[in-house]
């Protein structure tokens, strides 16, 4: 059982989700590839639990993924307001400090 | 590890077209793929708790979150094309490569050895290990986490809670407005006419005929007129006699020997009994037969 390929799918999917970070300009499609980046992250994580036989990677994935929540929460509200005083869920309308 | 190389080409496919859809819904029902199969991995990494959790809160929690706002926002805001920043999208897409390369080359040289495995920490069951963890060594971030999990929860609720500025409108007040609409504006004061109601179809979407046989726009849904999708009234009702010849038999002859067709579409002003606006075509065919039953 090889771990460095299970390692490396998480780069791919790291690599996948930053560019789909700094490309996309739908603010909610960027919040979806910040979670396929911590998906990622977490994918890693486990795999070298296995890789070192201790369950602390498991406990930092599960960490991970209660922060993810909370972020997702946090984060989409504010992406609600946004929504409701500018009609438009789009990062480059956000750009008020700009000017 | 056949698994991971049955699922590893779907999740990268399902990842690279989070990037290339251009309707956000799909981009979260790839995003699900890559989550229900990255649990799949958890379950072969010997991880049966992850594999759980990332199903009840990832799949069903957090992408339901994504999809309940994706319906309040407007499924179909989908992206712009316009770059703001000239040459951005090929800088980031050049950059994120580099990053991949970078990524795959270093990790590839890794030699990490044999795995030990998780057969010995999770002897005594999964969870179990998982639990004695988490309630000694990492009892403090478990706790913090608490914290972190209600502050999230009160942003959310700071966030989404809007301020009343004006009093809210009794049925009162709507009334009174009404009335008024209809003495400045001239705005009809009773309920909308219904839709169109025919014998072969009958949908919300065909707006009703008026007497003189045009179409009532106020009968259907301005949602409906907004997406396109009215079907066109005066089509339904044209082919009435092509239907009727169709279908033969009594009511046909009944009818043309009673009244010629041209003339039924007036004839429901004539007649005592009160017109409905939403019912053009049925008033139009009853009335043929209703004269046509007084005349016999």
């Amino acid at each position: 059982m090889n771990v460095v390929a299970y390692v490396v799918l998480s780069g791919i999917l790291f690599t996948i989700g930053c560019i789909g970070v700094l490309t996309r300009r739908n603010a909610i499609v960027v919040f979806m590839c910040v979670e396929l980046m911590l998906n990622a992250s977490n994918l890693a994580l486990v795999a070298f639990s296995r890789q070192h036989g201790n369950l602390d990677g498991q406990v930092a994935a599960f960490f991970v993924m209660v922060v993810a929540a909370a972020e997702v929460v946090v984060g989409l509200a504010i992406i609600m307001t946004i929504f409701r005083t500018r009609r438009s869920a789009s990062v480059d309308d956000a750009s008020l400090l700009k000017y | 590890m056949t698994a991971f190389w049955i699922l590893a080409p779907i999740m990268t496919i399902a990842a690279l077209g989070i990037l290339f859809v251009r309707k956000a819904v799909h981009a979260a029902l790839l995003l699900a793929v890559v989550m229900i199969s990255l649990a799949m991995l958890y379950a072969a990494l010997d991880a049966p708790f992850l594999f759980a959790v990332q199903i009840i809160v990832y799949t069903g929690a957090i992408l339901m979150l994504f999809l309940f706002v994706l319906m309040l926002v407007g499924v179909d805001a989908s992206d712009s094309v316009v770059e703001t920043i000239r040459g951005q999208r090929l800088l980031a897409m050049l950059g994120g490569l580099a990053l991949g390369v970078l990524l795959i080359v270093g990790l590839g040289q890794v030699s990490l050895g044999t795995a030990v495995g998780l057969d010995r920490a999770n002897s005594a069951g999964n969870i179990q290990a998982l639990a004695n963890l988490l309630f000694s060594r990492y009892v403090f971030a478990f706790e913090v986490t608490s914290a972190l999990l209600i502050t999230a929860a009160v942003g959310a609720m700071v966030l989404a809670h809007r301020e009343r500025l004006t009093p809210r409108p009794q049925q009162s007040d709507l009334a009174a407005r009404r009335v008024r609409d209809y003495q400045e504006k001239g705005t009809h004061l009773g309920p909308l006419p219904a839709p169109g109601v025919y014998a072969r179809h009958n949908a919300v979407d065909t707006p009703a005929l008026l007497p003189d046989g045009t179409p009532a726009e106020s009968s259907v849904s301005r949602v409906l007129v907004a997406r396109g999708t009215i079907r066109s009234a005066p089509a339904f009702a044209d082919d009435i006699d092509e239907i009727e010849a169709q279908m033969g038999g009594m009511a046909h002859a009944g009818r043309d020997a009673a009244v010629p067709a041209t003339t039924t579409e007036q004839a429901p002003a004539t007649l005592s009994q009160p017109t409905r606006t939403g019912a053009g075509v049925t008033t139009r065919a009853t009335t043929g037969d209703q004269t046509g039953g007084g005349d016999e």
